[in-house]
């Protein structure tokens, strides 16, 4: 037991680094910088630079384009990204649907999908949530049914209303939980359907969100006509695809990486201002006794999150001890983002990201949207499966209750 | 970076586990810690001379299993989950500590008393007022010609009933609680003008208060520099820290497993009271508590040995712990019900015990503040 990086490891940190100092796209830094809204090629800009490299699926099996990292480089490489503010790759296409196709899809369908997921040519969004079906995903309504066209090929005719779709505004494709036998038990009458997003029928309408954003969206589809070969695994067994897509998507919400650099922001920023009695904010008794219980906080959760790499490197997959990981990881993201606002004091109010498009910023330049991250941030504890259905599942399937 | 147990590592913990499941069930121990002398003699010869695990954390030179923390952390793990009384924490992890790291000239023959099963240390460093500051020290150590003379009253010293040495920490100089003026001695207990009261506490172990009134000492006693032993004395319990850490975990693991077993079994309104969402909810936090910690008591045990991270992550690992014996502990009697106020359910005795380590070595608070120094600067 030991924390030691080996001389390869430490030389991959450098390459890592370096690679990340000479092709991160300085017009991507400075969008970011500036925290307007994202454009759809600048959302993609990094994802195809390291799409080239070789680096973008580091979680794919090696023959499919994975890098092949050992856990402890999968980290380094977390890490180092995390240093540097790099855009999180878009999850949809590379973490959530590419691990159902190649588990579950048909050789044909890895040839024509993957490619493009990798790539970045493709922009996918997700149709799980409906406005019924939320924690009870199982009890979605959306029908498909089969038919035997004029052309003489099947097709799916899909009805219903898909929500929470984030950035469904830029997406190409989707892929989509669909009712196909409404009289089978809720989880066995599910089919897994992808459904270009240009098909007539798909209508994407903006959700703005509390914090005034633009990012999820409702979709609705009406007589909407799908290939029957746009399904991947059996008709009525898409429960199972669905299934293993959300251990999938917990694995990565720890978010460690980027809470140690947030932590160290939020260091940065209850250093220069100032508590009541005029000292540095992180010098008050009470605040800095927040602060240490937090970074003590992350550090369980960076070694219990380090104790699940180590086991699934050993062989077993993301299991359902995950959901500790989502847990604890988006309590974390939330309480730095609570105490980053309370830090900043009266310039947390300042709304300043008008429809206009104008920026000026009044008080210090930290302050600007922290409300914003905080408010769009309560989020991360309801999707995903929210905590309370992480504890559900814990409860089932790790302590047998 | 590895997280795997080496063989030698998985086989001490499948011996100390075997031989506890033989012969430390929970009746046996509380028939024994109910009357005197409240251990048992017979259990430390065997992990002496059966089981050899008295040698754990030594040099194979020093005749010890060539292991370290990570080989105590084991032990004391497997400790915690039968709620051995036995002092190993006193005489393996800090007598051997202080022995091992301050190059003292008889620590091999001391050392070597200590695997064999002869040698049993106290650790005596708390004082009545001097709550959870290892350097706010009454007790003093005077030179006298070559040796010192030891006065002084030490609070609360664990294991002291069995020792048969006490390490001992003194102000040889300065003020109260500064930090330069602290040595650390080696004290035979049976020594001329040492005194104790001896007594059981609440969680099954038994203590002593220590007086020493005029002690003469050799200059052999002293352990570690003259006057600049508090960062040896800190070294220590800071791995002390992390091995009560691993103990933690043990106990933490049957307070969780325990209330699982007992809800699954235990039933109202016609169901199990496991069926209930709001339970279950609490055993999810209670797992998630169990799960941290032992996360935490890993980073402890691999820190430890690295002096830049060392105090920092026992601080942290004590903050956790600390916090998680409260919470699975307590919640574990919640869920028990009124069986859980009973004196005959275990579940009530590992409680009592995750209590006492909430504060051992420092409060929450304590090293919420020490951590705070350490990762953040000096507060205004």
């Amino acid at each position: 037991m030991n924390l030691d990086f080996t001389p390869e490891e430490n030389t991959f940190r450098e390459e890592v680094r370096t690679f990340i100092k000479e092709n991160y796209p300085a017009a991507l830094r400075k969008a970011q910088d500036e925290g307007r809204p994202l454009t759809k090629d600048e959302y993609l800009m990094w994802h195809k630079i390291l799409a080239k490299k070789g680096w973008v699926a580091p979680g794919w099996p090696k023959e499919l384009g994975g890098t092949g990292w050992t856990p402890t480089q999968k980290y380094i490489w977390s890490e180092e990204t995390a240093r540097a503010d790099c855009l999180p790759i878009l999850p949809f296409g590379m973490s959530m649907l590419a691990p159902v196709i190649y588990t579950f899809g048909t050789d044909e369908q890895k040839k024509t999908f993957l490619p493009d997921i990798y790539n970045g040519d493709v922009w996918w969004c997700q149709g799980y949530s409906e406005p019924g079906a939320g924690s009870d995903l199982a009890s979605l309504k959306t029908k498909a049914e089969r038919i035997t066209a004029d052309d003489g090929k099947e097709y799916y005719i899909v009805n219903g209303q898909k929500t929470w779709t984030t950035l469904g505004q830029h997406a190409d494709w989707g892929f989509f939980l669909v009712r196909t036998d409404p009289d089978a038990k809720p989880q066995s009458g599910i089919s897994f359907l992808l459904i270009d997003m240009k098909t007539p029928g798909i209508e994407v309408r903006p959700i703005i969100t509390l914090e005034g954003g633009h990012e999820v969206n409702d979709v609705f589809l009406d007589n909407v006509k799908v290939p029957v070969e746009n399904r991947i695994f059996h008709e009525n067994q898409g429960w199972t695809c669905a299934k293993a897509l959300l251990a999938h998507e917990r694995s990565g919400i720890a978010g460690v990486a980027r809470s140690k650099r947030n932590l160290e922001k939020l260091r940065t920023i209850a250093n220069t201002e100032r508590s009541d009695t005029g000292s540095a904010l992180l010098s008050d008794s009470f605040f800095r006794r927040k602060v240490a219980e937090l970074e003590i906080d992350l550090t369980a959760l960076e070694f219990t999150e380090l104790r699940t790499l180590a086991g699934e490197s050993s062989g077993k997959g993301p299991g359902p001890e995950s959901s500790i990981l989502k847990i604890k990881g988006t309590e974390i993201q939330q309480r730095l983002q609570e105490l980053a606002l309370e830090a900043v004091g009266h310039y947390g109010a300042p709304f300043l990201r008008d429809l206009s498009g104008s920026n000026a910023t009044v008080g210090p330049d930290y302050a600007d949207g922290l409300a914003g991250e905080m408010f769009n941030g309560r989020k991360t504890s309801i999707y995903g499966g929210s905590n309370e259905i992480q504890r559900n599942i814990i409860a089932k399937m790790v302590l047998g209750l | 970076m590895d997280f795997s147990f080496t063989e030698e590592q998985s086989m001490l913990r499948d011996t100390v586990a075997a031989y506890l499941a033989d012969h430390y069930d929970f009746d046996k121990r509380r028939a024994v810690v109910t009357k005197e002398p409240g251990w048992r003699p017979e259990v430390w010869k065997a992990f002496a001379e059966e089981l050899g695990i008295l040698g754990a954390p030594f040099s194979e030179e020093l005749g010890g299993l060539g292991g370290g923390a990570i080989d105590n952390m084991v032990v004391m793990e497997e400790f915690g989950k039968a709620l051995v009384v036995e002092p190993y924490l006193g005489t393996v992890v800090i007598g051997g500590g202080f022995l091992k790291h301050s190059g003292h000239a008889g620590a091999a023959d001391l050392i070597g008393g200590i695997i064999g099963g002869t040698n049993i240390f106290a650790f005596a460093y708390a004082e009545p007022k001097g709550r959870y500051n290892l350097a706010a020290l009454e007790t003093t150590a005077k030179k006298d010609g070559a040796g010192w003379v030891l006065n002084g009253h030490k609070a609360v010293v664990i294991g002291a009933p069995f020792a048969t040495h006490l390490i001992v920490t003194a102000r040889t100089a300065g003020g109260p609680r500064d930090a330069q003026g602290i040595s650390v001695f080696l004290v035979e207990k049976g020594a001329k003008g040492v005194t104790t009261r001896d007594y059981p506490t609440v969680d099954g172990l038994r203590a002593s208060e220590v007086y020493f009134e005029n002690v003469s000492l050799g200059a052999d006693a002293l352990i570690g520099p003259a006057d600049n032993g508090l960062p040896l004395v800190e070294k220590v319990v800071d791995e002390a820290i992390a091995a009560t850490c691993a103990e933690a975990c043990g106990v933490l693991r049957k307070l969780h497993e325990g209330t699982l077993e007992y809800t699954k079994q235990r039933k109202q309104f016609g169901q199990p009271i496991s069926s209930f969402q709001v339970l279950q909810h609490r055993m999810v936090d209670m797992f998630i508590n169990v799960e941290q910690a032992v996360s935490m008591t890993y980073m402890a045990n691999i820190k430890v040995t690295d002096d830049a991270e060392r105090a920092k992550a026992a601080s942290a690992a004590k903050v956790q712990i600390g916090k998680a014996c409260r919470f699975v502990g307590q919640n574990a009697i919640q869920l028990h019900g009124g069986m859980g106020m009973t004196d005959e359910m275990a579940i009530g005795h590992y409680f009592k015990r995750a209590t006492m380590i909430e504060t051992a070595f420092g409060s929450v608070d304590h090293h919420l503040a020490r951590y705070e120094f350490l990762s953040l600067g000096a507060a205004a």
